[in-house]
């Protein structure tokens, strides 16, 4: 073996070109290799950090994986944008050119059934997070109203508040999660196919409020528009009918929905060439319609409650 | 046609980049999540399974730095955002809590003081009140915990019978640092 390695970035159609001055991990220009039709898109890597062993150790490295991840996704980018693409999962790496021809010619026709369904579709991401105190304020409801009969003890009473306050709180999260279902449900009628994801941690989202809906819609071309059209109304509507439709007070916008892309299509494109291999994913709950995120996952003990979808 | 701006009925700055070309990336978090999770899983030749190495560790702790990562590499709009600065929200937090807690002492000796009559010789009755009172708050206090973690799921279990600040604390110090 030599002391390179073939990084593999994305696979597409050969006669797609993402320009010339293409770079991928470590600043190394990237090429096509062509066999059958179709092109992967490689780059040149040092086996001192990209074989079996230093890989394992970079990958815990963070700094190291943010790079190699920002690199990654850079191709994949210009990649997708040039023609129907399919994304390769971070680190994969050949011990030549030679097996990368093989793999193409191997799975060409499970290459080109995704490329076909992907096609000039891209991928968006939504994201709704709701507030609790805006969603407090719009459902209405003081904490602590509904248990009736307040103890005139003011410990009891504090407890009484606050065994109220995480009931409020559940039933909140409850409102809003399935406000995020019916999110999702809208606009897989505008895409294609839409996958929910689990929801992202709130270190990663730098957000403390709820994420209920982590959300990819694989969309037409020239849909684009009413995607945002749905998630526009659905901002609208929920921040005037709180989170019980038609029950609220007043308007506040307690949903927010964030859309982002277009991106390459990396959540079409993970079960298709994956039919012979175990795929661990397929049991995990991000694949589910509700979405329940692993345990552990949120961080603030009291938006662990409820977080388990529609039940 | 599709223009960008129009998507986003919430527009962030960090996902304000234009549609095509040229899109330096977007939320470091974003593209971490789709680079190791999703997309074609092909087995290379060098047998680097992200499945295998930990990954539920190295994961937590990709959520956890990449905030940091991102940092160093110039994403940093959310320590401007006062909206989203963590530290200063828990902060925030904790003297609101207090400050209710304080108010809640005063209103409570306030109202002792109101209902103690003037020259009222049972001391020892009222000595005898407030000590059963105490253990009577206490023996509730120690239910209500009890039903709090009771509704919170396994990891909170493990906290134990802190008070809920205290395990508030530990575990985001946890988080921090694993």
């Amino acid at each position: 073996m030599t002391d390179s390695g073939v990084y593999m970035y994305a696979v597409a159609r050969d006669d797609s070109d993402a320009g010339p001055d293409l770079r991928g991990v470590l600043d190394v220009p990237v090429h096509k290799v062509s066999r059958a039709g179709l092109a992967a898109y490689v780059s040149e890597v040092p086996l001192d950090q990209f074989g079996e062993e230093p890989l394992t150790r970079l990958l815990e490295d963070l700094d190291w994986v943010g790079e190699v991840a920002r690199a990654h996704h850079r191709v994949v980018e210009a990649v997708a944008g040039a023609g129907p693409a399919a994304p390769v999962r971070l680190v994969t790496v050949y011990g030549g050119e030679d097996q990368v021809c093989d793999l193409l010619e191997r799975r060409h026709d499970d290459f080109e059934e995704v490329l076909t369904r992907v096609g000039d579709r891209k991928e968006w991401g939504v994201k709704a997070y709701a507030d609790p105190a805006a969603l407090q304020r719009t459902a209405g409801g003081e904490p602590g109203t509904e248990t009736g009969a307040v103890s005139e003890r003011p410990g009891t009473a504090y407890l009484q508040r606050r065994s109220a306050g995480l009931r409020d709180r559940d039933r909140l999260r409850k409102q809003a999660v399935a406000w995020a279902e019916r999110l999702h449900a809208a606009l897989c009628e505008v895409a294609v196919a839409g996958r929910r994801h689990r929801p992202q941690d709130p270190s990663l989202s730098g957000r403390d409020d709820w994420m209920v809906l982590n959300g990819a819609y694989l969309v037409d071309g020239g849909r684009e528009r009413e995607l945002a059209a749905v998630v526009a109304a659905f901002a609208k509507m929920s921040a005037l009918a709180g989170g019980d439709v038609g029950g609220g007070k007043e308007a506040a916008p307690w949903l927010d929905v964030e859309v982002t892309g277009p991106w390459a299509p990396y959540s079409f494109t993970s079960l298709e060439l994956d039919r012979d291999h175990v795929r661990p994913e397929q049991g995990r709950p991000e694949r589910g319609e509700h979405g329940r995120p692993e345990r552990g996952e949120p961080r603030r003990g009291e938006e662990r409650r409820g977080d388990g979808g529609v039940r | 046609m599709t223009d960008p701006a129009r998507m986003r009925p919430v527009l962030r700055e960090s996902y304000a980049q234009p549609v095509m070309g040229g899109r330096e990336p977007t939320n470091l978090g974003d593209i971490l999540e789709r680079v190791l999770d999703r997309g074609v899983v092909i087995a290379g030749d060098i047998r680097v399974n992200l499945l295998d190495i930990e990954l539920l560790t190295i994961k937590l702790r990709l959520l956890i730095a990449s905030v940091d990562t991102a940092r160093e590499l110039g994403i940093d709009w959310w320590e401007h955002d006062p909206w989203l600065t963590g530290e200063n929200r828990e902060l925030t937090d904790e003297n609101r809590r207090l400050r209710d807690r304080l108010a809640e002492v005063e209103r409570r000796l306030n109202e002792q003081e109101r209902l103690m009559p003037p020259r009222r010789p049972a001391i020892s009755r009222e000595a005898a009140h407030d000590d059963e009172y105490d253990r009577e708050y206490a023996r509730e206090y120690e239910r209500g915990d009890e039903a709090e973690y009771a509704l919170d799921d396994d990891a909170e279990h493990e906290a134990g019978h802190q008070t809920g600040h205290q395990t508030g604390r530990r575990r985001r110090g946890e988080g921090r640092r694993d």
